[in-house]
Formats: structure tokens, sequence, C-alpha cells
């Protein structure tokens, strides 16, 4: 221990650390400011982005003592007291404008990069009180966030800086939607938005208990082989270590599974690892470096198993197999679409395009790496509390508890209880904040082993991964290969598509078999397709596994169904616009699943306004004498050029899988309303949603209501947060929920009003008798006092109506009448049919069409997306801002799958085992977007709503790649664009490459381990 | 990965060495630590027992012309490099390499000294150093006190990220000729978007041109990565300075010359040799633009101060 001294938001602190401490250790463990975040632990995302001595510095490895006699100013030093307000007790605060900015403008979503991004944005204002873009975006180079996209931090930090020069916030600029109520299709603030800003927002790792041990996992070095055996004694004897656990010691399920039970909690024993960073063991110390020093001494007898790393190879008879005991072998699914007759549809063709597509696989790379913490049953130690809480985080002693910020709280206390050998009600899951999920916080992390570990050594157990552990564990996107072939009329209307997908789920099924379904149902695109034979094969191999991940398999079946279609319109010489208007879906039209669409399919508005928009800005620039909106346009050494595509994806589980979820309302006689779902906030501001659908319900104000999720205690299950469905399914529920409550509290407010339950209404925080309404429904029947001599006042309040008590009264009156003032409300979405019996397969799809002007420089090969037009129609919009946080989020996500993204695993062993070798869009990439949205309301859906989360990261892709054959003639064929191999490509005139970033080709030697030339 | 017992921080150079010679092979200089901490995460570098932070070291971040050299401290971060009125007006080919590396963030820590003796053949800020004919000022231990001693940059590279310091020298400051009259010099390199931090090629020179600026008196071209340690295409410079005229027929005839002696390699995952072989073109056709527009316009530098 050597003695630290900084002055840290102006106060001096003097510490005893051990000298290898990095500041953000000090600042988040032994200071407690958890508002500093740890993302990746080399310097590359920034979210530990703090300021010292004036100059922002990344603290996740900065050593601490650098800072010694430094001035440290934290997230939590930018806000300041309000005037006045000097009590200990008092909150009230003056939010920075940069805080303010980002929440007006929406560029806070899980919140976990925001702290950093604030402070770096603060270095800039700092010093340049009016910042150009270019200056904003070179500033926040190296400071990474997943959620927006970047375009809302951008307008933030131009507002801020609006504001300190002048006094004027700007409001963010959103487009237009169909006419609001009083609580949808308003841009309101999402409910969590200050604490993400101030940093106070807790998520897992920002909980501390005292007596808490701390978990760390050893991960097999193979990507196959039989654990003979596992030595533990050295690790168990070494001081400040309480256990090490092992296959042996879990008294329940020794496997678990989204899906299939087939992902053991540890590997050994009758289970072989069957992926590099398959959990082994795990050893329980007093802290995370001791723990850290035990995996050390742990000794591994391994035998080595050949490997299957090809899906197609998995396939072979010969192949090594993964799980003997299954039927089918290492084939997890073979899934398949049969409609109409392809080789009939072949024949009529004039046009026949095939080609093979492949795409690699992505990781969602959320900035909070997993963590989890459990709390044993009966546990009566203190869990300090560093920060304000909301109620939900309190833990109840009785049962054993898992902190965990997942996508399905659920599925994770009934497999946790499962392994543990427990009921599910003796298991609690507290879902914190999450910093992130994008599907890969669907499957279990910890939380079966932090759990077993409370149970063992009776103590809270933290287990947080690395970012390096994260990445090399969870479930990734599928990694695919689609042969796809597809026929044509001259005049440009399909008549067939064939095709064949392999999908490489990896070592574990995961939701493999359902995000596999996914792409074939939807490799027909958003088309009528008259004849279709789709076959895929999920197969297992000893990859890391795949699972979910925003777009569910339609991601990589839309990039070969888009491409494919951009050929087909070149060789009919037909415009790309024109072939997909031809075809596109519409009502009335029956999908290759023999689905017949009735309602709500905005794809052809989609289409018609994304080309206006294209042709207009192609007129307006006086460089393009073309009359071709497709033609390149050269400027210097970059060429110019759009590409199109369009997409579909479904809302909801579909398939015949059940889709319900349950919110619970209860009011308050202060005035307030709660809403309870389990489902997940993960950034989308679900919570936004749940609250503006409770307050359009009962007529409060939408800051009264408060929400809570993700608690199997506290909240009914609201079901997993995947598939786009949770604005349409809780959503629902919350809606109804609402719903049902208002017709009760209406119901005891006519009776004391003595008049129609129908005429009471809610509205402002007030419950009242509409007497117009109550006029209009008595007609001739009874003098309308008064009634005349309004003019239409929007809830129909009287003025001098003495029918009207504030919202606490009519609760207060529901009370008093002995009813409960709380409602569960259990929404079923319509049902669904499975795959192959011709019904109804979901209920409900969104569709978007994306156009991107990429340039592509002739000399270097290098691309960059300088454009992007979308529309999308998602029914219903119920927050804009919101929303556009979605589209624009989707889109940059699906810039960085086109062009940077690739987890690259050789020969089943990861060679993307840091951030760093992972990159996903930067500020930089962020392109002008213009989005419109399209609302074709879906009787169902809440207000019309329908999902957005997956659709605005499919088409662009493809539209991007489509861009780049448009400018310089090159079609890729595989994911993501290579520029050394485009450029190498347009040097040679060759019109294809199948070569992409992350190959391991003929063309690439491979060097030394260091890489360092 | 085990981390350092110990974290001192010494005042002067004399601290930093005997601290350095008590420790031995046990202690690491430690500067911005972006490249050393990444490293020993990444357990690429042993942790060591012992980490000597040089970087409060009286004087070793400053920047100044003395007697006819301009001298830069080891201790130098990115961004002081990059806001340095003096280096821009001397030396753009070193104020634009360090101000492309990485983000704010790790401008604002990490250090010239540090990206020299990290020694990897790609780093930007060793290459626009090369491009000045920089010479390095090594400290080493001695029993009568620090030793200094002024040597050749290139003469401290012994391969891709080693250097030939002993374990009780350091880096202590850079130093070059002030940009002259009808001279120029310009940086520029080409990345990838994709999980790769090094560039797949950067490129500096510097020209001085002859007093009717039509042909190129005085050349150097540093280019990295083109072998093991950073590469000065020695045969481009002489096909520069022997030529008649700065026209397109010498640059072609310079990158022909660079593309032969360079010896370039595919490297996985950044770049293959062909593409190198194309982008060595590119980039020397840009910066020999540059360079030559620079000095054409520079008849003489004005002499700007640091604050």
């Amino acid at each position: 221990m050597t003695q630290l001294t900084l002055t840290v938001n102006g106060e001096e602190r003097c510490l005893d650390v051990p000298p290898s401490r990095y500041l953000a250790e000090v600042l988040r463990y032994d200071l407690g400011l958890t508002g500093t975040k740890i993302g990746c632990d080399e310097a590359e995302c920034g979210c530990c982005t703090v300021i010292v001595d004036g100059q922002s510095v990344d603290s996740c490895i900065y050593p601490a003592f650098k800072a010694q006699g430094a001035q440290v100013l934290t997230i939590e030093g930018l806000a300041q007291k309000r005037e006045g307000c000097e009590d200990e007790s008092c909150d009230a605060i003056e939010l920075h404008p940069l805080q303010d900015a980002f929440i007006r403008h929406g560029a806070t979503q899980c919140g976990f990069c925001t702290p950093g991004f604030i402070m770096q944005a603060k270095t800039l204002l700092d010093e340049n009180p009016d910042p150009s873009e270019v200056e904003i975006k070179e500033c926040l180079k190296d400071t990474y966030c997943r959620c927006t996209g970047y375009t809302a931090i951008i307008s933030s930090v131009k507002a801020a800086s609006e504001y300190l020069r002048t006094g004027r916030m700007p409001d963010a600029v959103l487009p237009p939607v169909m006419k609001p109520l009083t609580q949808i299709g308003q841009p309101l603030q999402r409910p969590d938005a200050v604490d993400k800003v101030t940093g106070a927002a807790l998520y897992t790792d920002d909980y501390t208990f005292d007596g808490m041990l701390f978990g760390a996992t050893l991960r097999s070095e193979h990507p196959h082989a039989r654990i003979r055996s596992i030595d533990a004694d050295a690790a168990r004897a070494l001081e400040g270590v309480h256990a090490v656990l092992t296959h042996a010691d879990v008294p329940g399920d020794p496997r678990h599974g989204l899906v299939e039970n087939d992902w053991p909690v540890f590997a050994g024993g009758r289970f072989p690892a069957r992926y590099v960073g398959d959990p082994i063991a795990l050893a329980v110390a007093e802290t995370a470096e001791i723990a850290q020093q035990a995996l050390a001494l742990i000794g591994v007898d391994y035998e080595v198993l050949e490997a299957v790393t090809d899906p197609r190879d998995a396939l072979q008879p010969d192949a090594p197999q993964l799980h003997p005991d299954r039927p089918d072998g290492n084939l997890l699914k073979h899934i398949k679409v049969r409609h109409g007759d392809v080789e009939a549809g072949f024949a009529a063709a004039d046009v026949v395009v095939e080609r093979t597509y492949r795409t690699p696989m992505t990781e969602h790379a959320f900035l909070e790496p997993e963590c989890a913490l459990a709390v044993p049953a009966g546990y009566n130690g203190v869990r300090p509390s560093t920060s304000k809480e909301r109620g939900a985080a309190k833990y109840d002693s009785d049962k054993l508890t898992v902190y965990v910020g997942s996508q399905i709280p659920y599925s994770d206390r009934r497999q946790v209880a499962k392994s543990l050998g427990l009921d599910d009600e003796e298991v609690r899951v507290i879902g914190t904040l999450m910093g992130g999920g994008f599907g890969g916080k669907e499957d279990i992390a910890g939380q079966i082993h932090a759990a077993l570990a409370a149970q063992v050594t009776g103590r809270p157990v933290k287990i947080l991964y690395s970012r390096q552990e994260s990445l090399i564990f969870h479930p990734k996107r599928h990694s695919t290969i689609i042969r796809i072939k597809t026929g044509a009329l001259r005049d440009g209307t399909l008549t067939a598509v064939e095709a064949e997908l392999y999908g490489d789920s990896g070592a574990y099924a995961s939701l493999g078999e359902k995000v596999m379904t996914r792409a074939t149902t939807h490799a027909t695109g958003p088309y009528v397709m008259p004849h279709a034979r789709i076959d895929c094969y999920a197969m297992y191999t000893n990859n890391a596994p795949s699972g979910a991940f925003r777009g569910f398999g339609v991601t990589q079946s839309a990039f070969a169904v888009e491409s494919n279609l951009d050929i087909v319109a070149a060789e009919l010489g037909m415009d790309p616009a024109e072939l997909r208007r031809k075809n596109v879906m519409r009502v009335g039209v029956e999908t290759a699943t023999g689905q017949e669409l009735i309602e709500s399919v905005g794809l052809l508005e989609c289409l018609d306004k994304v080309e206006e928009d294209i042709k207009s800005s192609e007129a307006a620039d006086s460089s393009s004498l073309s009359c071709d909106p497709w033609a390149p346009v050269q400027v210097g050494s970059k060429r110019y050029a759009w590409g199109i595509a369009a997409g579909y994806k479904n809302t909801g589980l579909g398939g015949g899988a059940p889709d319900k979820a349950e919110a619970e309302v209860e009011v308050f006689p202060d005035g307030t309303a709660a809403i309870r779902t389990s489902s997940a906030e993960m950034g989308q501001n679900l919570v936004g949603v749940l609250a503006a659908c409770t307050a359009q319900e009962l007529g409060l104000p939408f800051e009264k209501v408060h929400v809570t999720v993700m608690d199997t205690d506290l909240t009914p299950d609201g079901g997993p947060s995947t598939a786009s469905r949770q604005t349409y399914v809780s959503g629902n529920a919350a809606r109804l929920a609402a719903r049902a409550m208002r017709q009760q509290m209406q119901n005891v407010l006519a009776e004391k009003f003595d008049t129609h339950p129908e005429v009471i209404a809610f509205h402002e925080g007030l419950a009242y008798v509409d007497e117009r309404r109550l006029a209009k429904m008595h007609g001739a029947e009874l003098p309308v006092e008064g009634a005349n001599g309004t003019n239409g006042s929007a809830g129909g309040i009287l003025p001098g109506s003495t029918r009207t008590i504030s919202f606490a009264d009519a609760v207060n009156a529901l009370l008093a009448e002995n009813r409960l003032p709380k409602i569960r409300y259990e929404y079923w979405a319509p049902q669904t049919q499975p795959l192959g019996t011709g019904g109804d397969m979901h209920f409900a799809f969104s569709y978007a069409v994306h156009a991107a002007q990429v340039s592509v420089d002739t000399d270097t090969g290098e691309v960059a997306v300088e454009r992007v037009i979308s529309a999308h129609d998602v029914g219903r919009a119920i927050n804009p801002l919101s929303l556009l946080g979605q589209i624009e989020g989707g889109i940059v996500m699906g810039i960085g799958n086109a062009l940077t993204e690739n987890y690259i695993v050789e020969d089943g062993v990861p060679w993307t085992e840091r951030l760093g070798q992972y990159k996903m869009p930067g500020i930089k990439m962020t392109p002008k977007m213009d989005s419109h949205i399209v609302e074709h309301p879906t009787a169902d859906g809440p207000y019309g709503a329908k999902g957005v989360g997956e659709i605005s990261s499919i088409p662009i892709s493809p539209a991007i790649t489509n861009a780049i054959c448009n400018a310089v003639g090159v079609r890729c064929l595989a994911l993501p664009v290579d520029q050394d191999a485009l450029l190498l490509a347009m040097r040679d005139g060759e019109k294809e490459i199948d070569g992409h970033w992350g190959q391991t080709g003929e063309w690439l030697v491979v060097s030394n381990g260091t890489d360092a030339r | 990965m085990a981390r350092w017992r110990a974290y001192h921080t010494p005042a002067t150079v004399a601290e930093a060495l005997t601290l350095l010679h008590q420790h031995k092979d046990k202690a690491r200089i430690i500067a911005g630590g972006t490249d050393l901490i990444l490293d020993m995460e990444a357990e690429q570098a042993e942790a060591p027992e012992v980490l000597v932070d040089v970087t409060k070291v009286g004087g070793i971040d400053r920047v100044a012309q003395e007697d006819g050299w301009i001298v830069l401290g080891a201790g130098i971060t990115h961004t002081q490099i990059e806001n340095s009125p003096l280096l821009r007006a001397h030396a753009r080919c070193l104020t634009e390499s360090c101000g492309v590396i990485g983000g704010p963030q790790v401008r604002n820590v990490a250090t010239l000294g540090g990206n020299v003796a990290h020694a990897l053949p790609a780093a930007d800020g060793t290459i626009g150093l090369l491009a000045l004919e920089a010479e390095v000022e090594v400290a080493a231990h001695s029993a009568r006190g620090a030793l200094h001693r002024w040597q050749p940059l290139l003469s401290i590279f012994a391969g891709p990220g080693r250097n030939r310091l002993a374990p009780d020298q350091m880096l202590h400051a850079f130093r070059f000729r002030p940009t002259g009259a009808r001279a120029g010099n310009a940086f520029d390199r080409i990345m990838r978007p994709q999980g790769v931090a090094l560039p797949v090629l950067g490129i500096a020179a510097r020209v001085r041109m002859d007093a009717r600026l039509r042909r190129v008196e005085d050349a150097v071209i540093a280019i990295g990565p083109a072998g093991p340690t950073p590469f000065r295409a020695t045969s481009a410079e002489e096909v520069l300075t022997t030529a008649e005229a700065f026209d397109d027929e010498t640059v072609e005839k310079a990158i022909a010359a660079a593309q032969t002696q360079a010896s370039l390699r595919s490297s996985k995952y950044r770049a293959s040799q062909a593409y190198r072989h194309e982008m060595i073109g590119v980039l020397l056709r840009r910066v020999l633009q540059t360079s030559v527009e620079r000095a054409r316009v520079n008849d003489a530098p004005a002499e700007a101060e640091d604050a």
C-alpha cells in the first residue's frame, strides 16, 4: 500500500492503495464513484474517460499514481447542486448543458458510454466554444457508443455549445409522425435519463455488498477436448481463496440452455469442452486479483479431440460429433420452406442469377461486459449504497438473489434454479441497468456460477467478465454461407427463389434453430415470390456458440437476397428500385410460408419516400449530370454512388410459440401509478414506452408513472426481450393493464357521480365527468347545461364543472370501495402457426427501405458511407425520439456489419481477443442520415405500433454493397468488405470478389504472432 | 496478468537511471503507458516488478530551438506535439503523424519517446521523426552519473518491437534541424477500418528545392512498415535528387525505386504485399506533392515560439 493523494471533483482524497491500481479502479472501487465505467481495459472504448488536470485520459489503463497530486474530474462532479440547496438531503441539481443536451437529444440509451462521452465532449467545449461537426467527430473518434449511431451525440454537443454561447438550447430535430395523443407519439424524455447523464445509474458491477467475494472463470484453451482431470488443490490452498468449483459441484441439472438443454454449467466429467471459452472451473476469492491468481494454479489434463469448425464439414458423416446423444448428429436443425414449384418458376424466368454469399460471425460489443452478482439466502450483511436507489433494488435476504443485466430475467431464474436443484420460487433475479444487449444477453453467462458460489460460500459473490472474456465467451451472430438463385421475367416480375443456407451455430444450440429459421423464412426478401424452395442447415461446430443478435438471421439472408436482386436488375437493364417496386409485398399478398398479409404493409410507401429523396438530392447536386440516380460520380480520387435495399422483419416470437407478456399496474393515493413487468430495458427505452402507454390510459402526466422492470419477485413475466417484441407485447400488456384499471376507476367514479362509467374521463391527472360526451350520449333526453357555451376543450372539462376530482382522490375513492389498487394483465399476442403448416407464422412485420451513398477511393479501395436515407414502417411511433435512436443506431450497426466487423476464429481458436481487434463503427463512420417514419398501424399493436429494434439494421449492409457495385463495378459477395481485395479487383478488372476482411486466404501470408510489421 | 509491485516517479534523469540500474531487468520505463500496459495486459510483455514513470522528469516534455537544433523532450505527448507552433512550422510530418494516432484520450498521455522505444516499424511518430533525420539522445547510467549521448534515430532499432537500449538507459530527447528556406515535409498513411491498430502503410517525406524551385536538392523518405525496422527509401531519395526536375516522371521513378527497395510483405489481416506495393505509389505521390508545395511557398519559415 502506498499513499495516493489527489483531488477528485474538488474534494481532496487521501488513500492507501496498492501501487498497481489503475485510476478507474481507484475511482470506482476505492472511492465508490461508479459513474466512471470500464468497458474494455484497453483504452479502446472511452467509457472510462475522466479529466486529469484538464486533460482527458482513459482511466482504465492509467496508473493511479500518475494522478498523484492531480485534479481529477469525473461525471459525478459535473452537475452542480442547485443554488440555495446546500442541505445534504437536497438532491436538486443543475445539470451541465452537455448533460441536459444528451437528455433532450436522445443521446443516452443504455447509458454505459454516456459518462465517457460527456467528459470527453467537455474537454472540447472547454477549449472551443463553437466546434464544427468535423471537430466534434475528431474529439470523440475513440469514444464508442453501440446504441445511438452517434447522430444524437453530435447534435447534443452542438446544442450544448449553442446553449453555452447563447443561453438557448435547441430542440432535437425529429421526422414527422402522425398526430400524437397526449403521451403517444410524443418525444418524451426517458425516465432514467437524468441518472444516466449524471453517473448515478447503477449497472451490476456498480453494486457492492459487505463481505462480497469475487469469482473468476477458467475456460477451455481447446476447441474440443475431453477433460481427464482437474487438479485444483494448489488453487484451493492459495490464501484468500474460498472455493474452486467444477462440474462435480453442480447439485442440480448440469446443463442449461434457452431452447435445448445442451450447455454444461462446467465442462468436465462426461461433458467435453466444445469451444475455446467453455467454462471449466470457477475460483472464488477475497479479491478479483486472487481469484485470477488461483486460476493459474489449476491444472487441467486435456485429451484434445478433433475439432470441426466449418458448418459444411460438420454435416459430413465422418465429422467429429459434438453431441453424440443427439439423433441428428451435428445437425441442429434442417429448416425448409416449400412454396409452389421452383422448377416451373425457373423455367418461366428470362433471367436466373445464382451466387454464393458469405457473412461473418459478429459480436454484439455491448459496452458493458457481463456481470453477475449473487447474494445467498439468509445473508444478513449490508449493501452499502453509493447512490440513490429505486425501490426495486432492495433485495430479499430470504432468497438466493442474482443481480444481473439480462434480457430474460425469468429464464435466468429457471436456469439458475434448475442447476442448483431449487424451485423457481427459491431464486430471485433482479435486473440491474444493462449496458446494451442486442441479443447478446439472452443466454446464461455468469448467473449460475455466481449463484452456486454464493450457495457454497454463504457470501455474496460477484463475477465480472473482462472485455476479453466477454468476447470469447458469449454467443455471436451466426456466420453463414448462402447459395441463392433468383429467377425473374423480362419485365422484372420475380418467379422463383431457391436457396441453401449453412448457419454456424457453434458449440451449443442457444437460439440457433430459431435464428436460422428466421433467416430461412425471410430468404425470399419482402417480395411476392410465387415459387420458393429454401433449405437451411443449422450446424453444431467447435466455434463459439451463435445465437440472437439484432436481426436474428434476417441480417444474413437479406444480404444475399438484396445483392442477388441488384444483379438481376443489372441483367435486365432495369432500375433496381423499379425492380423492387414491381415485387414488394403489399396488403393482400401471400408470403412463401403461406401467410396472407391482411394489413399494415407500408413497404411501398417506404420505397416511395426513399426514392423521392434520392432523386431530389441528385437533382440538387449539380455535379450529377446523369438522370440515372444510381450512376457513379467521380470527385478527385473518390467515386460516389447510391445503392438501395429493402427488408422486413417479424415482430414477436412467431412460428406457433405462445407469445405473451404480463404487466401489473398499481395506483397510489398520491396521484401516481406504477407499471411493472419483467421485460428488459437494455437501452431501447422500453421503460419510456411502458410509462407512455400507462400514462395515456390513465390520463396521468408521464412523470407520474413509475416503471419497474426485470425483477422476478416484483414484476410479472414479460417474456424475453427479443424479436423486436416488447413495444408490441409488453406495451400492450401495460396498456391493457392500465385500461383495466381505468375501467375499474370509471366504475367507482360513476357510482360517486351517479353517471355512466363510459363518460368518466381521465386527463392531466384529473378524473371528471365528460359532460359533452354525456350530453351526446343522452341526446335530447338531458338538457345540456352550459355545453353550448364551451368551444370544445380538449378533454371536455367544462368551466366550473363540479364533477372533477384529482387522480389522487379518484384512487382514494377506489380504496374506499375496498377495490384493489393493483391489476395484473396477461396479454396474449395473436396466435401464430409453425413453419410448414401454412398459416400465419407471425402476427406483424415491420418493413424498411435503406439507400446508402458510398464513396470508394479508387486509389486505395477505402470505402465510406456518406449518406443514408431510410424509411421504416413501424406501425405507429410511440416515442419519436427513442424511435429515431433505434433507427440511427441500427443503421450504424449495419454499417459495421458491412464494413468493419468480423469475429475471427482460426481453426476454432479466436483471433479476435481484444476489443481493439473488433472495431465497431466509431463516430467518424457516421453518415448523414435522413430517416422517414412510415406508420401503417397494425390492429393489435399498442396504438398500432410494431417492432423496430431489428429492422433498422437489416437492409443497410446490402444497400452499401449495392452502392459499391454501382460506384466501381465490383460486387462484394462476402462481408465485411475488404479495401485491399476491392482495390486489387479494380486494378485487375475483376467484377466479383468473395475475398473479405478476416479471410485466411492464399494472398495472406501468416506472419508471426506479434504482427509487428 | 500479475501487475507491478512498485511505481516510482523520479524527478530527474539521474534518479530515473539509478532506479533502473538498481532493479535491472525487473524494472521498466513507463511513459504514457498506452502501449506498455496494453502489451502487459495482453501478456505480450512480461509484467515488471517495478515501473519507473519518467514523465515527471524535469524538462522531459520540452520543445525548444537550441544551437541550431529543434529539441524535443522524449516525454512530450502527442497532443503537445500537435499543438506546438514551432513544430507546426518546422515539422509538419511529425505533427501530422502524431495527430492521427488514437483518440485525444490516448494522445494526451502517449509520448513520442514511448512511440520510438516501442520500435514498431510502422509507428507513425517514428516515421515522422525519421524523415526529419532526427537524432536521439540516450541517457545511460554510470557510476559517475548520467551519460548523455546523441546518436542517429535508426541506430536504436533492433527489430520489430525491439530497441537497443540497455535496461539502465533511457531516451531523453530528440533533435533535428529546423526546416530552412525552400524546404517542406509531410506525412500520410493508409489505415483500414477493421480490427488492426497499426497502419497498413505510412510515409513521411522531407524535401528541399533548388533556388529556382524546379528540382529537388535534398530528400528524405521514411516508410513503415517496409522492413523489420523503420525504413529509409534511399534509392527513391536518390532518384529525386538526381533528377533534372520534379515532375510526374520523376515521382513515378521514385515510386518504382521505393517499391523495389522496400521489403514489403503480407501481414495477417492488415494488408497484402500487393496492396502495400500499390500504396507506396499512392502515398508517395501524395506526400511528395504536399512536401514540394510546402517547400515552394516556404521561402523562410517564420520563427515560431511555443508558449
